[in-house]
């Protein structure tokens, strides 16, 4: 492979989010979603930021034809921000749109055509109900061979979990460790859909239903948590929200104008891979993560070992071992152990998901990839409030579409 | 699934015929325009085996719409006796008694009905072969 390189160097100046949410957020549209976030972002550039001062926006949103009943959303957006006649596009790359939408600013930059740009996703999903979200969802895979004889996104990523399990000797058991270590850091993160932590959900849906149970185990094991594909359970499966994150990237040379505590994109990478399952030769493994991280940890010259702080893509439990592995940070087969032994918990050796995950933090699809960046913004300038990881120099964002045809990665670093 | 869509897969949903690439052998299933080992646009049919073993499977208890009447029910990646690989439901089975391995055969069945007016589709399934 060989190592490519941005021709001009490129830094985040200002990230919004708004809250991910299954309710709050009932009552607007997505295109209030993501001007709320993009206020927010201006707001966040420590000197003065006007929408009018970017070149362009790249806008992921997965869906908003069927969630909304709304097309051509990046202009829409471009429209309510006041940037026109600045060009918009919108990306859709599954749950890596606005992974994608980053990466494709960041080449606008580096290009030379731009020199500060809008970049971010949002995704209004609850406007349907979950049967019709899964189904939506499920457009994401391979509409004829995969959801056509009946498979869902919790059934692909059930067959993975079935394959490792059997390949590696991982456990049901090992998985739950990560959703109780993002449950508890989702307690930590004022954005989360959910603030609560595993034992305290137990202790409230058990008090209503007249259970008792002693730990988080006790309760993941216990018919409050069915099974939804099997091996996984509800708790392995991250949630559906409503949501938007916006981030703003300009070239170094004019970023110094706007702030003196940039966060440096230092490598980016991206791959893809076959959309059905059938045609991989390895379901323990996503392939285009592995490449895209080999793209991006060359071209930041880094390896993971040097990595401070992750956000990865955890749309199930069995996801963000996998993830774990494909990035480098443990050996293929480990990372569910590791995540048993607190080794990716906030104060373990290599933090992942500090802000809840897509699990605890929720998960609006288009908004998911902008929502890490947003993350890793804040831990590198040491803003992330009660989950900030001490000292984080370099961090990571992990994207992932549907079940890995399209992976996103960026390394970025404190300026 | 739209109707034309359908029609076009019928062939190679009933009788499980995929396309070998005439420039390189590769094997295809479903067809593809482009083999994606060697780039030939030039491919002849080939009929996939009728008979394979579970690779990894799960069982969806919270099906989408259209597929409720079978649930649960088990999908799986199946390898077919010629190397090829495919997903499928496996049906005329206890769900907890597939496993890794299990040898299943194709069979013709009644895949997806799209409501009470709409088309029902039919395709291949997969059970369990008797030794």
């Amino acid at each position: 492979m060989s190592v490519l390189s941005l021709h001009r160097q490129v830094s985040v100046i200002g990230a919004g989010m708004t809250r991910f949410h299954h309710r709050l957020h009932q009552d607007k549209q997505g295109r209030e979603l993501f001007v709320e976030a993009a206020l927010e972002a201006a707001e966040s550039v420590d000197n003065d930021f006007a929408f009018g001062d970017a070149d362009a926006l790249y806008l992921g949103y997965f869906s908003s034809d069927m969630f909304e009943r709304q097309g051509h959303t990046a202009a829409l957006m471009a429209d309510w921000l006041g940037m026109n006649p600045k060009p918009a596009y919108r990306v859709e790359d599954a749950c890596a749109s606005s992974g994608v939408a980053v990466n494709a600013g960041i080449q606008a930059i580096a290009s030379g055509m731009c020199d500060v740009v809008i970049v971010g996703g949002v995704e209004k999903m609850r406007t349907l109900g979950t049967k019709e979200v899964t189904d939506t969802l499920a457009l994401a895979a391979d509409a004829n061979y995969e959801a056509g004889v009946g498979f869902t996104f919790p059934g692909l990523y059930a067959a993975i979990a079935s394959a490792h399990f059997s390949k590696h000797g991982s456990t049901w058991e090992q998985l739950q460790q990560i959703a109780i270590k993002n449950h508890v850091n989702g307690k930590k993160n004022p954005k989360a859909q959910y603030q609560e932590t595993i034992k305290e959900i137990a202790d409230k849906l058990g008090e209503r239903k007249g259970m008792i149970f002693r730990d988080e185990m006790e309760f993941l094991n216990s018919p409050l948590n069915p099974v939804v594909a099997s091996p996984l359970k509800l708790f392995d499966c991250c949630p559906i929200s409503d949501g938007a994150a916006a981030v703003i990237l300009a070239a170094d040379d004019v970023a110094k104008k706007y702030t003196d505590t940039p966060v440096r994109v230092t490598g980016i990478g991206q791959a893809s891979d076959t959309m059905a399952l059938h045609d991989r030769d390895d379901l323990t493994s996503l392939r285009a993560t592995c490449f895209a991280a080999g793209q991006a940890y060359k071209m930041a010259e880094v390896e993971a070992r040097h990595v401070d702080v992750a956000c990865v893509h955890d749309c199930f439990t069995i996801a963000e071992v996998v993830a774990t592995e494909d990035l480098g940070f443990f050996a293929k087969g480990e990372g569910g152990e590791a995540a048993s032994e607190g080794r990716t918990a906030l104060d373990g050796e290599i933090p992942v998901n500090p802000d809840g995950g897509l699990k605890a933090k929720g998960h609006p699809v288009g908004a998911t990839g902008a929502g890490m960046v947003y993350e890793i913004f804040n831990q590198l300038r040491g803003q992330a409030g009660e989950h900030q990881i001490a000292d984080a120099e370099i961090g990571l964002v992990h994207n992932v579409g549907a079940a890995g045809a399209t992976v996103t990665v960026q390394i970025y670093r404190r300026g | 699934m739209s109707v034309p869509r359908y029609w076009r897969e019928e062939v190679p949903r009933y009788r499980l015929l995929g396309k070998v690439c005439a420039g390189c052998g590769a094997k295809f299933f479903p067809a593809r325009p482009v083999c994606t080992e060697c780039g030939s646009t030039e491919f002849k049919d080939h009929k996939l085996a009728e008979v394979g073993e579970v690779v990894t499977w799960t069982v969806v208890r919270n099906p989408p719409p259209g597929f409720e009447k079978y649930k649960p029910y088990v999908v799986a990646l199946i390898e077919l006796e010629d190397g090829m690989r495919l997903l499928s439901q496996v049906v005329d089975v206890d769900p907890e008694e597939v496993q890794k391995g299990m040898r299943v055969e194709a069979v013709f069945r009644r895949v997806k009905e799209d409501g009470k007016a709409g088309i029902i589709q039919y395709g291949y399934k997969f059970r369990p072969v008797v030794e």
